[in-house]
């Protein structure tokens, strides 16, 4: 069958027997996705502030060289002026400089959590949904049994037992980064482990699933280039979710003073010890829990964004 | 059982007491409570070259038939030979090979194209898998020749499936099967998604590439009228059994079964003069999970005696190739 | 000749879509005659749903909209009306069936339930009455023991039986005409000659007409009287049964009918089958002139010119071609 030529199509065609498509460049659905993104106003609007709020946090060091730890009792609880331009808090250091060295802590946790919690939440889903029987059942038990704890005390109970512990591992950041990101990542996975095994069960009885499996193609080729390309959707927007989810437990771990040793601020961090100066320095609460605010809803607004533009119904 | 084909050394595909049973589970431990009888006894031979049609209502247990042959359903018992080799003993590794005899067409141009791949990925896929071509370039034009088999352009490569419409879809869809260079070919409804004008397209190109490529098909469908025209012989099921095999023409003009005769009768004619006499089959298709005793369509049976309850007929040879399942016809 | 039940006069429905208006719709002039069975044939994407579903006003809106033309009810249009009227005219004088008996049906009431609040809402009868009623209906589309089914709920019934209960729904208030669409479409044939025989004995028990939409030709060819084919959006040809198949005028009426094999011509797979190239032209911005001009085997220059009009070439038979 070396010498194929084109059947006699033209037999009973005389125009060309396809009409060529709609559209002159081909889009992939990705493309298309990220085209009905665009049209949400509210996620577009918001993927621009977060990317600002990522430019302050990233670049703020450079533009704003001043030290958070530069204590200045002269000027301690200060409002709002061009020396400080978010005031100062209780010894006088700059709240921009330490909220800005803060935000790059909690996105970072919050996007590393959401990158442990995808990854663990893909591979449970993704074993569970392609192996039926015990092994499924076994991971979906376990996956109950994980959405069954109560969160937050044993959020509080692993940081006190472990933190010693990675501090002497990996220093006094790094440790309670590593240990605040598994801690959250490691108990955020249920969800999207659910998502992908219910994606994973309907889209394996796909018929370009079967193609594939008649084509010859192994288990893996089915997964990786078949069944997760088109399970990801749900994955992604639950995955954006999850970050917002993220910065509030790191805000809230900090603020109960289990976060990041006392002297590291963070959003959470600052935000607690202002709790004490409410009447006197609002400012001081106002701008860590603005921020917090802001992270948080442009993430949700983006994530119901994202759902819309990848509404899993519209691409297949 | 399996001497249906004309001559037997013709089969290329004979299958044989083939049964497929889904379990039904239920309860709250999800024990087994019931089986489905999908398949209950299917046999039947195509000789290489020749189409053979499959066709019944919703539930007659076809499609499970068809993906059965191909393994994608690991059937309950019976044996499936092709070439010689029992497909239901093939291991890994000698299924890898028989996916390049066998191959299969699906009914939804929708759901049996990958949305996430190019069109050129989707053709070219098996090339990979099977390491069909040496090189990128090698690769590239084997998929522009498929393509242009197909009656679609080379330009078409670069496209995503929901550019196209469903008639250019199942285009794209016989193109990945005739990546591998097969010889049988099921077609699962290949053209009962489509509009009528584009049907007719897609039942010419893949008569065409019969002839160009010696090709067998299994044409699974429930359209009377398009398996007649495309079959060399229809074999007719009902309830996971085949009730009637015969010469596509022969089962048109003489149908012998019953059930036969009713489907053929309930098939609308387009044309206003024509008069019929139609028989009205009472009822629904009964549930496979409890089918009836005896011959499975005694309950719809419009000259069914009392023993057919509990006699279950054999597929004989009421005549040269032309074969009937029922106790009193043919 | 006396004013037809149903009449559309020149019926523009759009949609709004993030690409631009889908003219859907895009001048469609039908009638329909008490007592009698229209058939409405095409291809997906046609219009000819959105026509039967622009009759009872169930197009959303927005996205859709009415952009021109009468839908004219035994005289009075019905296009200005408010859902409150509307109401008045659905189910009691026109009714609809679908294609998908399932989701046609509410899957948490039970099918007697779901009856007798159609005859309760538009009879003004009591509960126990409309009860009575419902079990009625459906003995009258044959399903067995209806007493006792009336309190089935829909999954308990096949896919032949919920389409007999859609139309034991649709004729509960024996409206004046039945629109079917694609009512067997979803159905094998053998359930499928049942249902097409129920509908002519109820068209024969109640004298309504039927605007019969289905895109199977051997259905057209079986139960209607008269046929209006549709193309993207637009009339291209309307006649009789028997002159529709028997001198088929329009290039694409001509080409529906010989694509089609046939199980009672012995043509076997000796004859190839006629096809129409090319596929069904988008609606959002759709090409000037004829929009089957593409696919056309006639085509010639003058087709791409204007819109041919639909023009009467035999008594009741018209077609918009300009050959």
């Amino acid at each position: 069958m070396a010498g194929l030529t084109p059947a006699s199509l033209t037999a009973d065609a005389p125009a060309p027997a396809v009409a060529a498509p709609r559209k002159n460049r081909p889009t992939s659905p990705w493309q298309e996705a990220w085209r009905r993104f665009r049209r949400h106003r509210l996620a577009v609007a918001s993927g621009v502030v977060l990317l600002l709020l990522i430019a302050a946090v990233t670049l703020g060091p450079f533009i704003w060289p001043v030290a958070i730890n530069e204590i200045d009792f002269a000027a301690k609880l200060q409002g709002p002026s061009w020396a400080h331009p978010l005031g100062t808090d209780d010894l006088g250091q700059d709240l921009l400089a330490r909220l800005i060295y803060g935000g790059r802590i909690s996105l970072a946790v919050g996007l590393a959590a959401m990158v442990v919690a995808v990854v663990v939440g893909v591979v449970v889903g993704a074993l569970a949904g392609m192996s039926a029987g015990w092994v499924d059942a076994a991971l979906m038990w376990l996956t109950d049994l994980f959405l069954a704890l109560p969160l937050l005390p044993l959020l509080l109970l692993l940081m006190y037992l472990f933190r010693d512990h990675f501090k002497r591992m990996f220093g006094v950041e790094g440790g309670a980064f590593i240990l605040i990101v598994v801690v959250i990542g490691g108990l955020r996975w249920m969800q999207v482990a659910r998502l992908v095994r219910a994606q994973f069960l309907s889209l394996r009885e796909k018929e370009f699933v079967e193609a594939a499996r008649a084509l010859g193609a192994s288990k893996l080729r089915l997964v990786v280039g078949h069944i997760l390309p088109n399970a990801l959707g749900p994955v992604i927007v639950a995955g954006t979710i999850d970050v917002a989810a993220a910065i509030i437990a790191e805000s809230t771990l900090s603020f109960l003073g289990l976060g990041f040793p006392s002297d590291i601020p963070t959003w959470g961090s600052v935000l607690r010890d202002a709790k004490d100066y409410l009447d006197i320095a609002p400012h001081w609460a106002l701008f860590p829990g603005a921020a917090i605010f802001l992270a948080v809803i442009t993430i949700n607004f983006m994530g119901d964004g994202l759902r819309d533009a990848l509404d899993p119904r519209r691409v297949l | 059982m399996s001497n249906m084909a004309a001559n037997k050394d013709d089969a290329l595909l004979s299958v044989t007491d083939l049964r497929k049973h889904f379990a039904v589970k239920g309860g709250v431990l999800s024990r087994v409570v019931d089986k489905v009888h999908a398949v209950d006894g299917v046999s039947f031979d195509i000789a290489a070259g020749e189409t053979l049609g499959l066709v019944g209502e919703s539930g007659c247990g076809k499609s499970t038939t068809g993906r059965c042959i191909l393994r994608l359903i690991e059937p309950s018992s019976g044996g499936i030979w092709f070439k010689g080799a029992d497909v239901t003993k093939m291991d890994a590794t000698a299924l890898r090979s028989l996916r390049r005899d066998m191959q299969i067409i699906f009914q939804d141009p929708y759901a049996s194209l990958n949305p996430r791949l190019t069109v050129g990925a989707i053709v070219g896929e098996a090339l990979t898998i099977h390491n069909l071509v040496k090189s990128r370039r090698a690769h590239e034009e084997r998929v522009v020749q498929l393509l242009e088999t197909v009656g679609l352009q080379a330009d078409h490569m670069r496209r995503f499936p929901h550019e196209f419409s469903g008639g250019q879809r199942q285009r794209i869809g016989i193109a990945r099967a005739l990546a591998v260079e097969p010889k049988l070919i099921v077609c699962d409804e290949p053209v009962s998604a489509l509009d009528v004008s584009i049907q007719a397209q897609v039942i010419n190109l893949l008569e065409d590439l019969q002839e160009q490529f010696g090709l067998t098909y299994l044409f699974i469908a429930h359209d009377l009228s398009v398996v007649e025209h495309i079959s060399t012989r229809i074999a007719v099921m009902y309830l996971g059994r085949v009730v009637e095999i015969a010469p596509a023409r022969d089962l048109y003009d003489t149908p012998l079964h019953p059930y036969s005769e009713a489907l053929l009768s309930a098939v609308p004619i387009p044309d206003p003069t024509v008069k019929r006499q139609r028989i009205m089959l009472q009822g629904d298709v009964p549930n496979p999970i409890n089918p009836p005793s005896g011959c499975h369509f005694h309950t719809r049976c419009p000259i069914a005696k009392p023993d057919c309850a509990t006699r279950v007929p054999e597929l004989r040879e009421s005549r040269p190739g032309h074969w009937v399942s029922c106790h009193y016809r043919g | 000749m006396a004013e037809p039940l149903l009449d559309i006069r020149g019926l523009k429905t759009w949609f709004k879509t993030d690409d631009g208006m889908v003219r859907a719709v895009d001048g469609v002039s039908l009638s329909i005659d008490r007592g009698e069975t229209l058939g409405v044939v095409g291809e997906s994407g046609c219009g000819k749903t959105v026509t039967a579903r622009s009759v009872l006003k169930l197009i959303d809106m927005p996205p859709g909209r009415f952009e021109a033309g009468q839908i004219l009810w035994q005289g009075r249009d019905l296009i200005p009306l408010d859902e409150t009227e509307m109401n008045k005219i659905r189910a009691r004088e026109i009714a609809i069936i679908f294609q998908e008996p399932m989701t046609s049906l509410n899957p948490v009431y039970t099918v007697g339930d779901q009856i007798a609040e159609v005859i309760e809402l538009h009879q003004k009868l009591s509960r126990k009455q409309a009860m009575v009623g419902a079990a009625d209906m459906l003995k009258l589309v044959n399903i067995p023991n209806p007493e006792r089914r009336v309190h089935d709920y829909p999954h308990q019934f096949s896919g032949g039986m919920r389409q007999r209960v859609m139309i034991a729904m649709a004729l509960s208030c024996q409206p004046k005409l039945l629109i079917a669409d694609e009512p067997t479409t979803a159905l094998d044939v053998t359930i499928q000659a049942q249902i097409l025989e129920l509908m002519q004995e109820m068209k024969e028990r109640f004298g309504m007409a039927i605007m019969l939409i289905t895109h199977a030709m051997g259905v057209v060819a079986e139960t209607t009287q008269r046929v209006v084919v549709m193309y993207a959006g637009k009339v291209v040809e309307e006649a009789p049964v028997g002159a529709l198949f028997g001198d088929p005028r329009h290039p694409y009426t001509q080409g529906l009918i010989r694509s089609i094999p046939r199980v009672d011509r012995s043509a076997g797979r000796q004859a190839r089958l006629e096809s129409i190239p090319g596929t069904v032209p988008s609606l959002l911005n759709p090409p000037p002139g004829c929009r089957f001009a593409a696919r056309c085997r006639y085509v010639m220059p003058a087709c791409t010119q204007a819109i041919p009009p639909l023009k009467e070439v035999a008594p009741g038979h018209k077609v918009a071609c300009i050959l």
